[in-house]
């Protein structure tokens, strides 16, 4: 690759906020029909440094010269970069949930025809460009009625619409499962051979190492290095080193499980979905959870896991159809997440900003938010406990903030989610079910994260952790449930738990057990 | 410069969440100055002779407004809420004259009355709750429904007509508080109840200065309380001499009382109960909150039924004040209760917005209704001067907020939440990109 022309180089982009150097002397040379990676913790300036690429941030607002093509960039907006070939695919895709897909493809981009859209041209293109991306649905689907793998494949098919040169996907596998993430890498691959260059932002260090020619890596504003991926010498290791600066010695902190008696007890749980009357979410399924023992859940995207941890937590997802839940030999009744709280169940949710936390509050209000009533005394808050539980639990899992006054939308993600775990320890829990512990979250984060559910677990509670990734749940898991559509497949102990163990009981239907 | 910048901060930028309610108070200070500035006899002779704080125009004013700040309370909790109340007026109208019936036709004493016509508030709002809470409506319909609803029973139950209300019942609408002890001068109930506010303030201030110390945090240097206090303390007695000095036979409103107790009341729930945090919850994240245990249609249904109470309540305060029932009574309150909220700081969108900062909102066009009538301006100028008005203060905050300058209004709206810290943005949210981008980030 390292002979290819150059099609975009950044030099010496600079780009102030008020108070803060975003980015300073970033520089990023990307070769044509080459799949460029960047890297960098939370915060590096990665999106930042796409913004200025695709005009976000207009010309004039940084600092350092683009050239694009052997010409010099300066777009200011948007529209124009598109103009030129370069999209951006956000990590939050843009599309409209009530528009069907061919709408969706051409939205601001309409085949016209004497003035006014032409639906027949539009409708023959998209049928053209769905098959590019590997996508079989009918055009004139809803995007809210295709999971969010086939959403992602649709805003690729968007980009291509504009006759794209230049891609740029901010973190495209985030949200999709091993399968669908499988498929995308794939199709980047393919576009590589039709000549099209992809810029990649990921946190998955196993997909960059996969398919990037080349990785650049981004710490704190500034370029680090750029990695030629063909020259050899590249693996993930090398990549955290870069990112955080330092030797990461293991992904996982060292510990030791003290695993006491099983407490916690599901049996026979059955649960439909929510409007269709005939779907079972949960087919009569039964699980264990011991003292000091922190289980996972695998399973596909849409294989119940969630479902089947929010229904336990009082209920709040999907109509109750039988089942019963045991807690220290005795027979629970959750009827509300009041119940469960009050019983000692905690679910931080797999999405933190829209349903984990009031982006509105601050840190000290998040933080005792479930369970008001520790900080109330004769009916009133009392606001010097509530500051004094807030500010024990910041320093406790180190939550990098001035205050805990502070706004928690202000906050990066691995620090939202330290304040959304506070939340739920503040409520005393016996059972946490962590559903998505780490997405979104940089490599230094997660580690901090991995030892708060381990001394929790040390602690005597239960831990359930619910993951998309399988080398996290094999890292910190002392036992692993496998689900498959609305079913246990498999309980499968540390020892035995392999990605192509728990990949074949996530896609199948058989019973597995091990001890 | 940056000493001036200080001095701002420590006064109206504040430390604790009250002191920058300060902020807001000084603004309604300076219109009322400009308004006494304005009327007075001679332009440049002094404030002394203006009409704008003269006993009888600040009574009125009270009395002339008591009911629409009892509605922006309620309305402050719907809209924080996530709601919106459009049926204020009409509930207000429909219980005013079926209270006034009741004492006419059915000869109720006047106090059953007042129980009968804050009963018949509860049901219509649990009526509305039902709709909002329990079945799904959009707030907006269910009361844009109720708007038509509850005018044309008032118009069926009166024919369109007036009808009177004894002098027991007027009280509550166009009662002062009495006269006792001796001859002072003043009314002296009025002096006790300034008296009273005088101690709150300093009270509250000393004690705010001790929670800080509790969690830790600096609190404002000494002289800035004092500074505080002072001014505080200055205009309580001003104006309670203005209200004990009246003409005879005058004195604090029993309006103006009504409504300072539900203010002190709601200002408490919304504060500093787990059921006012609720409400909060729901309006800033309503399943971030259902997920957090909080109740999420007992919220809903109370915002809802406890501001058709007040309503219920505002309407009785009318009728008793103009001493008849009718049937364009309560017409458009709705609008001037829904722009005193919002005036006061709340976010459209829910979550964000406080009870003093409502009032004050409410105060502000109250007095700016009151200062251009008083310098002749006909009403349709007056409209079109507070439409603006409206506007403009919102539109200044909402783009001091986009350029991440200090808001006004803003400054006033987070109950929880003291000054982070004195440096900018930049060594908060450590390490991460500024906020604007964390979201992509």
């Amino acid at each position: 690759m390292t002979n290819a022309p150059i099609l975009l180089e950044m030099r010496s982009i600079t780009k102030e906020f008020p108070g803060v150097k975003a980015l300073s002397d970033v520089n990023l040379v990307v070769r044509a029909g080459e799949i460029h990676a960047i890297c960098g913790e939370n915060g590096a300036g990665k999106s930042t440094l796409m913004k200025v690429l695709s005009g976000v941030y207009p010309y004039g607002t940084y600092t350092g010269d683009i050239i694009y093509q052997g010409q010099p960039a300066r777009y200011s907006d948007i529209r124009q970069s598109e103009h030129a070939g370069i999209v951006i695919i956000h990590q939050e895709l843009a599309l409209i949930p009530h528009m069907s897909i061919t709408e969706n493809i051409f939205l601001g981009n309409e085949p016209r025809k004497r003035g006014a859209i032409d639906w027949k041209a539009a409708q023959r293109k998209a049928v053209e460009l769905l098959n590019q991306v590997g996508l079989k649905e009918d055009p004139d689907t809803l995007i809210k009625d295709i999971g969010v793998g086939k959403q992602q494949l649709v805003e690729i098919a968007k980009a291509f619409a504009k006759d794209v040169k230049l891609l740029i996907l901010d973190e495209p596998t985030a949200a999709l499962n091993e399968a669908d993430s499988q498929h995308l890498l794939d199709l980047l691959r393919g576009f590589k051979e039709r000549g099209i260059t992809s810029i990649m932002i990921s946190h998955k260090l196993n997909e960059i190492e996969a398919i990037a020619d080349s990785i650049t890596i981004l710490r704190d504003g500034k370029t680090v290095e750029t990695l030629d991926v063909g020259a050899g010498g590249v693996d993930e290791d090398r990549i955290v080193r870069g990112m955080v600066g330092r030797e990461l010695s293991s992904r996982f902190p060292d510990h030791t499980p003290k695993i006491g008696e099983t407490f916690f007890e599901v049996r026979d749980w059955t649960v439909r979905h929510p409007i269709s009357a005939e779907r079972l979410v949960c087919k009569g399924e039964s699980f264990h959870v011991r003292r000091g023992e922190i289980v996972g859940f695998a399973g596909l995207m849409g294989a119940g896991r969630t479902e089947l941890a929010m229904s336990i937590f009082g209920r709040s997802y999907g109509v109750y159809l039988g089942g019963q839940i045991f807690k220290d030999g005795k027979e629970l009744q959750l009827k509300s997440v009041a119940d469960a709280i009050h019983h000692g169940l905690a679910y931080v949710s797999e999405d933190r900003k829209a349903i984990g936390l009031n982006l509105l509050d601050d840190i000290k209000t998040s933080t005792v938010a479930a369970k008001l009533s520790k900080i109330t005394k004769r009916g009133v808050l009392d606001e010097v406990a509530e500051y004094q539980a807030a500010e024990a639990y910041r320093r406790e899992l180190r939550t990098k903030a001035p205050t805990v006054d502070e706004g928690v939308s202000k906050l990066s993600g691995g620090n939202q989610q330290k304040v959304v775990l506070a939340k739920w320890m503040f409520t005393d829990p016996d059972l946490l079910i962590l559903d998505e512990p780490t997405r979104g979250i940089d490599v230094g984060a997660k580690y901090e994260i991995y030892g708060i559910i381990q001394r929790l677990a040390d602690q005597g509670k239960g831990v359930i952790v619910i993951s998309s990734e399988l080398p996290e749940l094999i890292g910190l898991c002392d036992r692993i449930y496998t689900v498959f559509e609305g079913q246990i497949t498999g309980d499968i102990a540390r020892k035995d738990a392999n990605p192509e163990t728990l990949m074949k009981q996530m896609t199948s239907t058989k019973k597995m057990q091990t001890r | 410069m940056s000493r001036f910048k200080d001095l701002q901060k420590n006064l109206f930028g504040g430390t604790t969440s009250n002191a920058r309610q300060f902020g807001m108070i000084f603004t309604l200070l300076a219109i009322v100055l400009l308004f006494q500035f304005l009327t007075a006899d001679k332009i440049g002779v002094g404030f002394g002779d203006g009409l704008t704080l003269r006993s009888d125009n600040l009574i009125a004013l009270f009395q002339q407004n008591s009911y629409i700040l009892i509605l922006a309370i309620g309305m402050l909790m719907v809209i924080v809420a996530g709601h919106i109340d459009l049926s204020v007026g009409s509930v207000a109208a429909f219980v005013g004259i079926l209270v006034a019936k009741s004492m006419a036709d059915w000869s109720l004493p006047w106090p059953v009355a007042i129980l009968f016509g804050l009963a018949l508030g509860a049901a219509i709002g649990a009526w509305q709750g039902f709709w909002v809470a329990y079945i799904g409506v959009p707030a907006f319909i269910v009361t844009l429904a109720g708007m038509l609803l509850f005018r044309g029973a008032n118009q069926f139950v009166g024919n369109a007509d007036t009808i009177p209300v004894p002098p027991g019942f007027q009280k509550i609408g166009g009662g002062f508080l009495p006269e006792v002890g001796p001859d002072t001068g003043y009314n002296n109930l009025t002096l006790l109840l300034g008296l009273a506010a005088c101690v709150a303030v300093v009270w509250r201030e000393l004690q705010s200065r001790r929670t800080r110390k509790e969690m830790n945090a600096e609190p404002a240097p000494m002289w800035v309380s004092v500074i505080r206090m002072a001014i505080m303390v200055g205009v309580l007695v001003f104006v309670t001499l203005r209200f004990a000095g009246g003409r005879v036979g005058t004195s604090f409103p029993i309006s103006g009382l009504i409504l300072v107790v539900l203010v002190i009341a709601y200002g408490f729930y919304t504060r500093n109960t787990a059921g006012g945090r609720h409400i909060y919850a729901v309006g800033g994240n309503s399943r971030a909150a259902e997920l957090s245990g909080v109740k999420l249609r007992r919220v809903n249904f109370f915002v809802m039924m406890n501001m058709s109470v007040l309503a219920a309540l505002a309407g009785m305060i009318f009728v008793a004040r103009s001493a008849a029932s009718g049937p364009q009574d309560g017409l458009s309150w709705e609008l001037d209760a829904i722009a005193a909220v919002f005036i006061g700081g709340a976010a459209v969108s829910g979550g964000i917005g406080t009870i003093s900062g409502s009032i004050v909102g409410g105060l502000v066009m109250a007095v700016l209704n009151n200062g251009l009538q008083l310098l002749g301006v006909g009403t349709d100028r007056v409209q079109i001067i507070k439409g603006l008005v409206l506007l403009l203060a919102v539109a200044l905050d909402v783009y001091n907020k986009s350029q991440g300058r200090f808001s006004i209004i803003g400054s006033i709206t987070r109950p929880f939440r003291r000054e982070a810290s004195a440096e900018p943005a930049s060594s908060s949210a450590a390490g991460s990109e500024p906020a604007k981008t964390t979201v992509a980030g």
